[in-house]
């Protein structure tokens, strides 16, 4: 320990002496040894404020590191290192050059504690420190965040930063960044007049929520071309909002077919009300979580590739646990609806406690893959990676569905047992096998929509329980029968519920797609696509 | 019962073989003689605690984890030696998140299997169906979760927050400088009781600090809401209006991971729209991926980071029980520890563990919690203590911004409704009584919801 301190002082010893221009560095050492005397939160924001005042950029590595939480106190001494979390000890390195500079225990550090206002500071204090990154990304960042936090004393680095700008994007944002400064700041009215009109163009939220601050706190020309500004922007607003609304409700629509495809085919082709099937969807996402758990466990490169591996097994394990369904429970009761009911409800009860009892009672962590975290913008519509994903793969299953019934083998075998099983089995197909495999196919699809739902839902037992009375819905809406019928119910439904739920509330919204249904049912009772001809009485 | 029985049989065998009937009535009489010493032994030996938890159904996700960490509790009582000399015995039930359920195997804990205390409950309409059954059979319920409160019972002893020790600390730390001076509020909650009283109480609040009505946005959602894209987009619209934005959700159980996964995709930051939770623990993280959560807030009295001996030793022992080192401890098992306290030393003081007596005894006995202080029994069967801000940190945990100075006593009655500001709750005799009206001077009247 000793040793080490007395290595560390004379590693310091020998920086200061070898770097003879930095006497600054020496100061902004001084400024960072502060942080160990802080108490509280406003005394810790004081010392920030200090170290960015100095404009050095060296002071970005001790800040971005106190706003990520990884700033020590070391208790013998009180100096303050920035550290690297492994295990029981934590690596030490200096906070300005970022050498390392020895390990301690977790016992034998403090950490400098952050919270949210502080982390808001430090982040604007890292804007105008990070102006002149190399990577475009960084400038953008920084650029968002002057944008957010305007400043009178921001428009002299902006306005170099300007100057220096090659890149037209980052420019603008920099323009942007600049007129929002402008608009705080006691420039004439004109500089302010255009910085209005700059950032009226801008036209999203951020310059919607600058532009209102704007309004309320000036008078005479620059509030009335602000109030304009505003008006213009919540127009457009407006338009995106219907915009966002039919994006929700597709996106909606086709968590709704994920959820109900399965079950269209045991209850819309077979005819099995299946109370099991929200349980299938479950254990599809239950595999998921194993798959990742092996991943993480033994090989952590391969996470993103996670949901692709959990696909095929997911689809096995659910369309066994169907195939074994089938075989052992409603192979007996085929033609006994109530009883089918009653059976696959109690199916679904052992399943759930079988699950609770394996995997425990509590949710279980499915990571998003990279490829599914955040999201990107078009016009002013934020459109989430893992929704648009959600999207594409369920038309996928709905079109694979769709061929393996109307062009393989199997698919006509399973429609020709549907619509007349005697004349099936008369023409030699082994009905009781094409039953079977038709509940564990649509078990399996169930399960596939598992791994999906995983993806933006809870991984608890009770998963499935969610699911099943809107995937109800959504097949007897379409139609019985009928594969189009689920697609177009599906998204029909989400985007009418997304619609309804800006004006009504989630929960009043709810209840009026569910006594719509009602009363379109009372309307069509066999659903948007019946199925016509004389097969259906039987 | 027995020893009738094979009486009877050997009259009713008389004239057989007089040898066999002799050994058959002595067999009786032995055997009757051993049973019925057994149940005497049974009846003074141990005395038994019902636990009143859902193990199947929806609410088994948060309620199996307090079933274990009373049958922990119960288990290092009994390696100290038990209570007044006798071993305790944990009666565990399942009402299987069923209401009307939990009422009847309230029942049956008290009329059959006798036991002296019930530990359970988590939802409000749990809570509620048995309280008939409570005070008709005249027998204790210790109650651990956070709840909306306007609620005092001579029979239930509320472990868990009342809202002035949750929910008002919350929105003051928000409005602090530490907490951003907040200006304008999301109230987002769960379509039941709990959110709905206790945005009421906020929004009264709310209104007595000088905020607006048109600054405070109140939404409901249903039970397990997963699509929360509207909800998340109106509340980022909300916050666009030049003024700093919260939000304070009292979103219940498995609504959070979805509600919380959508705030992340779509960019809501902490440091610019943070949101605070009352329902959200280190339970409900676990399922969660936190990295784009660190800096969103929780109120709570208990949290599982708090670097305290106790609380070392609680999740040491914690761990070792549960035979799982990933298992996180939260909130409403600190109230269980702090109740299940209480009441041996209740129980202790009053030297039975007959129900009324035990009652009497609860109030005013003091016992340590895991955050370093002492929590007391009040008069209103509330108890003290303090209470906590954290963020949510990268791991999972929570870190603490924020701490009361001192300990909160629970208020039963919140000051900020019309209808319960003038009922105060006092079960010590000579006022005995949970709705208490100052302004009257009477007993009862409205309160008994």
């Amino acid at each position: 320990m000793i040793f080490l301190r007395a290595l560390g002082l004379v590693l310091l010893f020998l920086l200061a002496n070898l770097l003879p221009a930095n006497a600054a560095e020496a100061d902004l050492r001084a400024i960072i040894a502060k942080f160990a005397t802080t108490s509280n939160f406003s005394a810790t924001e004081a010392v920030v404020r200090e170290l960015a005042a100095t404009g050095d950029p060296l002071v970005e590595r001790p800040l971005a590191a106190l706003a990520e939480g990884d700033l020590y106190v070391r208790k013998a001494d009180s100096l303050v290192f920035v550290g690297k979390e492994g295990g029981d000890s934590v690596e030490l390195l200096d906070p300005l050059s970022g050498e390392k500079s020895g390990e301690a225990a977790k016992s034998d550090i403090t950490k400098i504690k952050v919270n949210n206002t502080l982390r808001r500071v430090i982040r604007d204090a890292l804007g105008t420190l990070t102006l002149r990154a190399k990577e475009p990304a960084v400038r953008i960042a920084a650029a968002v965040t002057m944008f957010k936090t305007p400043d009178a004393t921001n428009i002299e680095p902006l306005d170099a930063a300007i100057a220096a700008e090659t890149d037209a994007n980052v420019k603008v944002l920099f323009e942007q960044a600049r007129a929002a400064s402008v608009l705080v700041s006691d420039k004439p009215e004109a500089d302010k007049l255009a910085a209005v009109a700059l950032i009226g163009a801008r036209g999203d939220r951020d310059a919607l929520s600058l532009l209102t601050s704007v309004e309320a706190n000036s008078q005479g020309a620059v509030k009335d071309a602000a109030t304009a500004a505003i008006g213009t922007i919540n127009s457009t607003l407006a338009f995106w909002d219907a915009g966002q609304n039919i994006w929700y409700g597709i996106s909606l629509g086709s968590v709704l077919l994920l959820a109900a495809i399965g079950l269209a085919i045991t209850f819309g082709v077979m005819g099995v009300i299946n109370m099991a099937h929200g349980e299938m969807v479950m254990l599809g996402a239950y595999t998921t979580f194993v798959v990742q758990e092996v991943i993480r466990n033994s090989f952590p490169g391969l996470f993103d590739w996670s949901l692709v591996i959990a696909l095929p097994l997911a689809f096995l394990v659910a369309a066994l646990v169907g195939l074994a369904i089938e075989r052992g429970v409603i192979r007996f009761l085929y033609g006994r609806p109530l009883e089918t009911l009653l059976a696959t409800w109690g199916v679904s009860l052992i399943l759930q406690q079988a699950v609770r009892t394996i995997f425990g009672p509590t949710n279980q962590e499915v990571g998003n893959p990279s490829w599914m975290s955040g999201s990107f913008d078009v016009g002013q519509l934020a459109i989430t990676w893992n929704r648009l994903w959600i999207l594409v793969f369920s038309l996928c299953v709905f079109a694979l569905l769709l061929y393996v019934m109307k062009r393989t083998p199997w698919g006509l075998q399973m429609r020709a047992v549907t619509a007349n099983r005697r004349m099936a089995a008369s023409m030699g197909i082994r009905t009781p096998w094409v039953d079977a495999l038709t509940f564990a196919l649509g078990s399996g699809i169930a399960g596939i929509a598992g791994v999906a739902l995983s993806q933006i839902d809870n991984v608890s037992p009770n998963l499935g329980r969610g699911y099943i009375i809107d995937s109800f819905m959504v097949v007897v809406f379409g139609g019985v029968g009928n594969l189009w019928g689920t697609l177009v119910g599906a998204f029909s439904l989400g985007i009418v519920n997304k619609f309804l739920e800006p004006y009504a509330g989630a929960v009043l919204g709810k209840i009026v797609v569910l006594v719509l249904i009602i009363l379109f049912i009372q309307k069509r009772p066999r659903g948007l696509f019946a199925l016509k001809g004389r097969a259906v009485e039987a | 019962m027995v020893a009738v029985q094979s009486t009877s049989l050997g009259v009713w065998n008389m004239r057989g073989n007089f040898s066999t009937i002799t050994k058959m009535v002595s067999a009786g009489i032995v055997a009757a003689g051993l049973l019925m010493s057994a149940q005497a032994r049974a009846a003074d030996d141990t005395i038994k605690v019902g636990i009143l938890h859902s193990l199947s159904g929806t609410m088994a996700i948060s309620e199996t984890t307090l079933k274990d960490a009373m049958l922990m509790l119960i288990e290092e009582q009994n390696a100290k030696g038990g209570l007044l000399g006798k071993k305790l015995e944990a009666v565990v039930v399942d009402p299987a998140s069923n209401w009307p359920l939990f009422a009847e195997k309230a029942r049956e804990l008290i009329s059959k299997d006798k036991v002296a205390a019930v530990f359970g409950c988590w939802t409000s309409v749990s809570r509620k169906s048995v309280l008939p059954v409570f005070s008709e059979l005249d027998n204790i319920l210790f109650y651990p979760v956070q709840y909306e409160g306007e609620e005092s019972e001579r029979n239930v002893f509320y472990t868990g927050a009342a809202p002035n020790q949750q929910a008002i600390p919350a929105v003051d730390y928000l409005m602090s400088e530490d907490g951003g001076s907040v200006k304008r509020w999301v109230l987002e909650g769960t379509d039941y009781v709990y959110p709905r009283t206790t945005n009421k109480i906020l929004e009264a609040y709310l209104k007595a600090k000088g905020v607006a009505a048109e600054d405070i946005m109140v939404n409901y959602t249903p039970f397990g809401f997963s699509d929360w894209q509207t909800e998340v987009s109106a509340i980022k619209k909300f916050g666009s209006a030049g003024k700093k934005t919260a939000v304070v959700s009292t979103v219940n159980g498995d609504a959070n991971v979805p509600f919380y996964k959508e705030l992340g995709n779509q960019g809501i930051k902490a440091e610019d729209i943070p949101v605070m939770a009352f329902s959200v623990g280190e339970e409900e993280l676990a399922g969660l991926d936190t990295a784009p959560l660190v800096g969103h807030l929780a109120a709570w009295n208990y949290f599982e980071s708090v670097d305290t001996p106790e609380n070392k030793k609680f999740i040491a022992d914690w761990h070792k029980f549960i035979k799982n080192d990933k298992r996180t401890t939260n909130d409403p098992m600190e109230a269980h520890y702090i109740g299940f306290n209480m009441w041996v030393k209740a129980v202790e003081k009053a030297g039975t563990t007959d129900p009324d007596k035990v009652i009497d005894a609860m109030i005013g006995v003091s016992v340590p919690n895991l955050t370093g202080g002492y929590s007391t029994m009040m008069p209103n069967h509330h108890i003290t203590k303090p209470v906590l801000i954290g963020e949510i940190q990268a791991d999972g945990q929570f870190e603490t911004v924020s701490q009361t100075s001192g300990l909160v006593m629970g208020d039963e009655w919140s000051d900020y409704l019309p209808d319960s500001k003038d009922l105060i709750s006092d079960w010590r005799a000579p006022l005995s009584c949970g709705n208490f009206n100052v302004a009257t001077g009477k007993c009862g009247g409205k309160g008994t919801n």
